[in-house]
């Protein structure tokens, strides 16, 4: 393709081959500091969808070795999204070498905490939050837990903050790099951020998951304990290659729900948020 | 090269791998993804000495291809339990027969939707029971569709089981109805044998209708999409049962003259073996002016993974529809389509 | 007791290599190998699985299996019961309906 850019994350190399320039240097710009790939495990095609279309109202498909038929595609302004979009994609339909948690994760003293919930639930913005507050960035998207070990695998990818939460961490890291601001994109505006340079220098080290919880933006502050079993069912529907995992995803997990205390916590803030879970982290951890 | 030779050289000569750079193997496993064949790239090179990165996507590419038989089966067997009480036979196809019975061509093999045959005169029996206790519903409630399938295709509209979300094609003969060649259906189930570890009704095709299958199913049925993958499975299932039975070649051939099929598997044969090297028979070895138009849209696939050759894919487009279909009825078939957005 | 007519649906269980069963608080876990589908299940469907697995048997006869190795409420129409999560188990897979030969 025209414009290539090759780069690891964590476990998982990607290539993004684009049809335009500019997606391909803002990316270049971004993941200066991550590791160069020489093989990638994914394959991501930014594609104009219609030869003309490279230069009229330029439109990006989001194409690459799994591809959803009915996706949308993207202006070219936003085509650093359409990017994370299908590296995203790859790693949700493609990756087995760990179990795959739709989850945020931050490390302090070699455990890790886990944040998994819906769209909305602040999980990511939490996990940029904890980078700033003395904790290691893992992961705002995906947590990786090894079905061997149990450990959970960083996958510290560009930070993708929407609406107020970029506000937010403009003033929470104002030294941090972060892309263009993109606006109206399907969800929103969105921006995204570099992780520190800690959770990219030591994005190969892993941690004992230590704490799992539930975040809920928008209650008055609550801590809510929770059975094994609803716990567990609510990993399998946050998790995007359980099934494919077969018996070793039920070990996996099984042993996951069985030796990491998890509870619900409702905020209205950062600052409750990270409160809460350093209590949490306290007492349980 | 801007072709899917890297895939071709690597499932007929595994050891070539080595030579390979992270930029080769990067390109390798987009191309093997496209054409599905990755699993089977997998089982190709399970007891070769790999780099750690490459032997670590061909674990993850075996764990999805074991996923995929497992589920694969349980429709199977989900679907003979349905039927448990229907008194004819349901033949399995494609990838779950080869899985089932242990075939080469089964290794690693890319499944997707669940495809079985049963006699025409039966089909509503069939679909009744499948409907009914057995969970599965329509995908589409469509006149149109409907009765698109019902008149001109080789099965009924597509249904999906209602909690396990999982597709059934179920089929009354292996070519669309529109097709020239008349394959001999109930010859196919009368002549079917047991399936290995599937009791009771369920079937698979005997060798030589297996290899009929799969040739009409590349070459007749289609444009060619998934045609790496056919011929693949072409080259596997001859070469193991030529190893396996003498008599297999001419056998291959009388039925395949009963199927009105003996030109897609002499087509395919010449194909299998310009790519794979696979065995043919000397009177079927002879050039033909179509092949290298077959060969170059079979490998029309560049390193990204990007389908090429557009405009032969246009050609092959518009024959598999003049193939399955008489001009007018194409015509609004076409039409039909792009009035409703399609 | 009607389990002794001969015409109730005796069914085949999944053998014991089939399936794990993994105990979580008040829930259980059956992990199924031959489908790779994990159910959550309550009481009785474990004790079910454990004391039919690999063998045919109609409620009646479960119902005599396991109050051979349970306390079981004799007020409680176990039989029914069985006959209700015998049906559930087969429209899963756990278990199979065996048809009169």
């Amino acid at each position: 393709m025209r414009h290539e850019f090759r780069v690891r994350v964590g476990p998982a190399a990607f290539r993004i081959g684009s049809d335009w320039a500019a997606p391909v240097r803002q990316m270049r710009d971004l993941y200066a500091d991550y590791p160069i790939a020489d093989f990638t495990d994914f394959t991501v095609r930014l594609e104009a969808v219609s030869p003309l279309r490279r230069f009229i109202r330029p439109s990006v498909a989001i194409n690459g070795d799994y591809m959803l038929p009915d996706a949308a595609p993207l202006p070219l302004d936003q085509g650093l999204l359409a990017a994370e979009m299908g590296m995203n994609l790859q790693m949700a339909l493609g990756w087995r070498r760990q179990l795959i948690l739709h989850a945020s994760a931050a490390e302090r003293g070699g455990k890790a905490m886990i944040m998994t919930g819906a769209s909305g639930s602040g999980k990511s913005t939490l996990s940029a939050m904890l980078g700033q507050a003395g904790w290691r960035f893992m992961g705002d998207e995906f947590a990786l837990i090894d079905p061997v070990t149990g450990d959970a695998v960083p996958y510290p990818r560009m930070i993708s903050l929407k609406n107020q939460a970029i506000a937010a961490m403009r003033s929470a890291a104002p030294d941090a790099r972060f892309g263009p601001l993109m606006h109206d994109t399907p969800k929103g505006d969105i921006r995204h951020m570099v992780p520190p340079e800690e959770a990219i220098s030591r994005m190969d080290e892993r941690a004992k998951p230590a704490l799992l919880l539930f975040p809920r933006f928008g209650y008055a502050p609550a801590v809510r304990e929770m059975g094994a079993g609803e716990v567990f069912m609510r990993l399998t529907q946050a998790s995007t290659n359980y099934v494919a995992l077969g018996e070793a995803g039920f070990t996996v997990l099984t042993r996951f729900v069985e030796q990491v205390p998890a509870r619900a916590i409702d905020y209205q803030s950062g600052e409750e948020a990270i409160a809460l879970a350093e209590q949490l982290w306290a007492e349980l951890a | 090269m801007r072709d899917a030779m890297p895939l071709v050289t690597a499932l007929r000569d595994p050891a070539s791998v080595r030579a390979l750079d992270g930029h080769g193997w990067s390109a390798l496993i987009s191309i093997a993804r496209a054409e599905q064949l990755l699993g089977t790239l997998a089982y190709q090179l399970t007891d070769a000495d790999l780099p750690p990165y490459a032997a670590a996507a061909m674990a993850d590419a075996r764990i999805n291809t074991e996923y995929q038989q497992r589920s694969a089966l349980w429709e199977a067997d989900c679907a003979r339990r349905a039927l448990s009480t229907y008194p004819g036979r349901v033949a399995l196809m494609k990838g779950t027969a080869y899985v089932a019975a242990g075939l080469i061509a089964g290794q690693g093999r890319h499944i997707g939707d669940l495809d079985i045959m049963v006699a025409a005169a039966e089909l509503p029996e069939v679909e009744g029971l499948l409907t009914g206790k057995g969970g599965w519903e329509w995908v589409k409630e469509d006149a149109y569709d409907d009765a698109y399938y019902r008149d001109h295709m080789h099965e009924l509209p597509p249904l999906i089981h209602k909690e396990r979300d999982r597709m059934i094609d179920v089929h009354h003969t292996i070519l669309p109805m529109t097709a020239k060649p008349r394959p001999d259906a109930a010859a196919m189930l009368a002549d079917s044998v047991a399936a290995d570890g599937m009791d009771g009704n369920m079937r698979i095709f005997s060798p030589e209708d297996m290899v009929c299958h799969c040739a009409a199913h590349l070459i007749a049925d289609g444009d060619l999409t998934g045609g790496l993958r056919n011929l693949w499975d072409y080259h596997c299932l001859t070469r193991e049962f030529a190893g396996k039975n003498g008599k297999f070649w001419e056998n291959l051939e009388i039925r395949a003259k009963r199927h009105q099929l003996l030109p897609a598997v002499q087509r395919a044969a010449r194909l299998s073996a310009a790519l794979f090297g696979s065995d043919i028979p000397q009177s079927w070895d002879r050039w033909n002016r179509q092949d290298k138009h077959y060969i170059r849209r079979i490998i029309a696939r560049d390193e990204w993974g990007r389908g090429t050759q557009k405009f032969t894919r246009f050609l092959f487009y518009i024959r598999s529809h003049w193939l399955r279909m008489p001009p007018l009825m194409l015509a609004r078939h076409l039409w039909i389509k792009w009035r409703k957005g399609h | 007791m009607t389990g002794l007519l001969p015409f109730e649906t005796r069914y085949r269980a999944e053998k014991a290599a089939d399936i794990i069963i993994r105990p979580l608080d008040v829930m259980t876990l059956v992990y199924h190998r031959r489908s790779g589908i994990t159910h959550i299940v309550a009481q009785p469907v474990p004790e079910i699985l454990l004391a039919m697995a690999g063998k045919v048997m109609n409620a009646a006869e479960l119902a005599a299996k396991l109050a051979q190795e349970y306390d079981m409420d004799d007020n409680a129409d176990v039989h029914a019961v069985l006959s209700e999560r015998l049906e559930e188990l087969a429209s899963l897979g756990l278990v199979e309906p065996v048809h009169a030969p």
